[in-house]
C-alpha cells in the first residue's frame, strides 16, 4: 500500500460505502449535540417517525445560551427564548434517551471542552457536532468537523454522513516557540498566512517540532481555529502526549481494551513519505504575540506592528474589505497596536478556556490589577471541572483580587447568545476565535489574542507585549 | 425539500468578500427552535438601522437605504451574486434557511466556505461557483441593467445571461440528483442500512472500545 496521510487513514477506516462519483457514506463514532443546532433535527426525526441509530454514540450539553452567573443559586435562565431552547434540549434528550450533562451538572461546559475532558473524544474517531469548532477534537488524531442541522438529523438517524474526501494540507511548524508565544499565536499566524479561505476544501494536519512540543490543550487551540482558515478539519498525529492525556478519563477504555486501543492509536500518524496536496511551513521561533486588527481572523499583525494602510493594498476587493473593517473597528491606518485602548476583556471560549489557558492568564494577573478604563474583564472557564480545578489551584482568587469577574462555564461572550456581550462601539481583547462584525454583540469590536495577551491587555488597559511582563 | 431544476431569477448583488454566517443571520435569531421564519432577519445588522431581536415586528423597523437588498430594483430577487468565501464562519444552517426563506434559490460566487456550501444543498438552495472574473463581469452587468436576470439550468449545469452568454458550472452528481428530485438524503442513506450494520459488526471486532 502506498504511503498514507493521517487523514487518509482516518477516512479509510470509516468508509461504509462509496458511490461512483466519490460521495462516501462515512461512519461517525461520536456525535456531540448542543441546544442551538439540534432542536430542528430532533423535530425532523419525530416528523419522520425515526429513532436515533445508536444512542451511545451521542452526548449532549447546553453551552451557547447558558448564563455564567447565579447558577449556584439555581436561578432560571432569564431570557425566555434562551430558556426554551435549553429546556428543549433537555426534553429531546430525555425523550430519545440521549446522555446529557445538564446546566448544573459539574461536567457541563462548552461542548468542545467537555468531549475531550470526558474521554468522549478518542484518537482514531470520527467526531461531529453541529458547530464549526468541532475541528478542535482533531487534536487527538481524530477526524472531526462541524456539520449543519440537516446533517445532525442525518447522523442521529443513520450514524453516518454523506461526504466527499477533502484534499490534504500539511502545516509544518518547526523550531521552538519563544516565551509568551502560544498555540493561539501559531493559529493566528497560519490564518494570516493562508487567509480565511486558504484551507477551503482541505483537511489540515499540523506537524513539526513546535506542534510535537505543544500540550494536548495547545493542540486543541490550534485545531479549533482550523475552521477560521477555511478547513473544516484540523488534526495532529497521536503521540505519548495524546495517550497520556486520554488515559483514565471516564469514557476512555480501560484494562485490556486500553492496551488494544493504544496499539491501534500508535498507527495514527502520516507515513514518512506521505504526499500532501499542499504544504505550508512556518518557523515557530520567528512568531511573536499576535493580535487581530480587523473583522476577519486573517486580519492579523504582531504586537510590535501597526494597523495596516489600505492605500498600500493593490487588490480592490481586499482594499474595500480593509477600509470597511477599519471603519467598523474605529481604527486609523498606521496606528501602533500598543496604542489600542480596551473597554472589555474576555478570557474563555472553546479556543482558550481550559486549565492551561487560565493558568497562563493568572500568571500575568497575579498581584496586578485591571486598568481603570477596562469596564469589565471576564474569566469564563470551559467546564465545571475546569472551574473546580482552577479553584483548587487558587486561580479564582488571583483573578478576583486583580479585578476580573470569575464566571460559570459556557460559550459566553464568544458569541454573546447569553447576557454576556459588548455594547455598540465597545472594544474587547478576546481569547475567542471570531472577530466578525457584531460577533460579541451588535457594534462590538473584537481583537483576538492569546490568554496571556488578554490578561496583559486587561492590566495595561491597552495592548502590550506580554513578553515584557513575564 | 423542494426540487430545483431551472430558475429564471432576478439578481441582487452582495458586493463584499468573506460574508460570514454571523452576518447572514445574527446569533440572537438562532434561539428559535423552528426551521422557518428567518427571512425577515436575513442580514439583519446590515439591513436595518436599529438592533433586531426575536419577536419584533420587522415590517415596522427602519431600513438601511444603502443596503442593496432594500433597493426597490432588487425586490423579489432569487439569485444572490456574491464574492469570495461566502458563508464563512459558523456552521449554522440558519444561514441557508434565512436565504431560502427570504426567497433566494441560488447563489453565485467565486468561492464558498465548505460547511455553508454543504448546508445549501440540504435546503434546495444551489451554490454556484464561477471564476472571479466572470463573477466580476456579472456584478458590472447587474449594476448597469435594472431588472437584470440570470437563468440557471441545473440539468445542463449552466448559467445564462440576458446577452446570451452561457457559463458552465460544476456540481457533484449525487448532490445534483438529490436537488433535481427534491430527495431527502436520510431516506437514501437508510437504503444502505445493511451496509452500515455490516460495518459496525466489523468495527466491533477491530475497535471494540468505540462501542462501549
Amino acid at each position: 500500500m502506498s504511503a498514507q496521510t493521517l487523514y487518509d487513514k482516518l477516512w479509510q477506516s470509516h468508509v461504509v460505502h462509496e458511490e461512483a462519483d466519490g460521495t462516501t457514506l462515512l461512519y461517525i463514532d461520536r456525535h456531540l449535540l448542543h441546544e442551538v443546532t439540534s432542536p430542528q433535527a430532533f423535530e425532523g426525526l419525530r416528523l419522520a417517525g425515526r429513532k436515533p441509530w445508536r444512542l451511545s454514540a451521542n452526548l449532549a450539553v447546553a453551552d451557547h445560551n447558558v448564563p455564567t452567573t447565579g447558577r449556584a443559586d439555581g436561578i432560571a435562565i432569564a431570557d425566555p427564548v434562551s430558556r426554551l431552547q435549553v429546556e428543549t434540549l433537555d426534553r429531546n434528550c430525555a425523550d430519545f434517551g440521549i446522555t446529557e450533562f445538564k446546566m448544573n451538572d459539574v461536567r457541563q461546559g462548552i461542548v468542545h471542552v467537555i468531549g475531550p475532558e470526558q474521554g468522549a473524544t478518542l484518537p482514531g474517531m470520527t467526531v461531529v457536532c453541529g458547530d464549526s469548532h468541532t475541528s478542535t477534537h482533531g487534536a487527538f488524531g481524530a477526524l472531526a468537523h462541524g456539520i449543519g442541522t440537516s446533517e445532525v438529523e442525518h447522523v442521529l438517524a443513520t450514524q453516518c454522513l454523506l461526504q466527499k474526501k477533502s484534499k490534504a494540507m500539511l502545516v509544518k511548524v518547526e523550531g521552538a516557540l519563544g516565551k509568551g508565544v502560544t498555540a493561539k499565536d501559531i493559529a493566528l499566524a497560519v490564518i494570516g498566512r493562508i487567509g480565511t479561505a486558504g484551507g477551503t476544501g482541505y483537511a489540515i494536519e499540523f506537524g513539526g517540532a513546535a506542534i510535537r512540543a505543544l500540550s494536548v490543550e495547545g493542540r486543541m487551540t490550534l485545531c479549533n481555529m482550523a475552521i477560521e482558515a477555511g478547513a473544516r478539519a484540523g488534526m495532529v498525529a497521536v503521540d505519548d502526549v495524546t495517550i497520556d492525556y486520554v488515559k483514565g478519563r471516564p469514557f476512555a477504555p480501560a484494562g485490556e481494551q486500553w492496551d488494544k486501543a493504544v496499539a491501534n492509536w500508535r498507527t495514527l500518524h502520516s507515513d514518512a513519505d506521505a504526499r500532501f496536496d499542499q504544504v505550508v511551513e512556518l518557523d515557530a521561533s520567528a512568531l511573536r504575540p499576535t493580535v487581530t486588527w480587523g473583522t476577519s481572523p486573517e486580519m492579523v499583525t504582531t504586537i510590535d506592528g501597526s494597523v495596516p494602510d489600505p492605500k498600500k493594498e493593490a487588490d480592490p476587493v481586499k482594499r474595500d474589505g480593509m477600509e470597511r473593517a477599519l471603519a467598523y473597528m474605529g481604527l486609523a491606518p498606521n496606528m501602533p497596536i500598543t496604542d489600542i485602548k480596551l473597554d472589555k476583556v474576555f478570557i474563555g471560549s472553546c479556543t482558550n478556556s481550559r486549565i492551561e489557558d487560565l493558568r497562563a492568564a493568572a500568571v500575568v494577573a497575579r498581584g496586578r490589577h485591571v486598568a481603570p478604563n477596562v469596564k469589565q474583564a471576564l474569566v469564563v472557564p470551559g467546564s465545571g471541572l475546569v472551574k473546580n480545578q482552577a479553584e483548587a489551584e487558587g486561580l479564582d482568587r488571583i483573578f478576583i483580587a486583580a479585578g476580573f469577574e470569575w464566571r460559570d462555564p459556557g460559550c459566553s461572550m464568544c458569541l454573546a447568545m447569553n447576557a454576556d456581550r459588548l455594547e455598540p462601539g465597545e472594544r474587547c481583547a478576546s481569547t475567542s476565535n471570531r472577530n466578525f462584525e457584531g460577533r460579541q454583540g451588535p457594534g462590538g469590536r473584537t481583537h483576538l489574542v492569546s490568554p496571556a495577551m488578554a490578561a496583559a491587555a486587561a492590566i495595561a488597559g491597552h495592548f502590550v507585549d506580554v513578553r515584557e511582563i513575564l | 425539500m423542494d426540487k430545483f431544476t431551472r430558475l429564471d431569477g432576478l439578481v441582487a448583488p452582495m458586493d463584499r468578500a468573506n460574508v460570514d454566517t454571523d452576518a447572514i443571520i445574527p446569533k440572537q435569531f438562532l434561539k428559535s427552535i423552528k426551521r422557518s421564519g428567518f427571512g425577515p432577519n436575513l442580514f439583519d445588522e446590515w439591513r436595518y438601522l436599529d438592533h433586531g431581536e426575536p419577536g419584533m415586528d420587522n415590517s415596522r423597523r427602519p431600513l438601511n437605504p444603502n443596503f442593496a437588498l432594500n433597493q426597490p430594483r432588487y425586490r423579489g430577487a432569487q439569485i444572490l451574486l456574491a464574492r469570495e468565501n461566502f458563508g464563512c464562519g459558523s456552521s449554522r444552517e440558519h444561514a441557508p434557511w434565512a436565504l431560502e426563506d427570504y426567497g433566494f434559490r441560488a447563489i453565485v460566487a467565486p468561492s464558498f466556505a465548505d460547511i455553508f456550501f454543504n448546508n445549501c444543498f440540504k435546503n434546495g438552495l444551489l451554490p454556484i461557483v464561477l471564476s472571479a472574473d466572470k463573477v466580476d463581469a456579472l456584478f458590472r452587468e447587474a449594476a448597469a441593467q435594472e431588472g437584470y436576470r440570470l437563468t440557471v439550468d441545473l440539468e445542463a449545469q449552466t448559467v445564462s445571461t440576458p446577452s446570451g452568454q452561457v457559463f458552465g458550472f460544476e456540481v457533484d452528481s449525487f448532490r445534483k440528483f438529490c436537488l433535481l428530485n427534491g430527495l431527502d438524503d436520510i431516506g437514501l442513506t437508510l437504503q444502505n442500512a445493511d451496509k452500515i450494520r455490516a460495518y459496525e459488526d466489523r468495527r466491533k471486532v477491530e475497535a471494540p472500545w468505540l462501542f462501549a
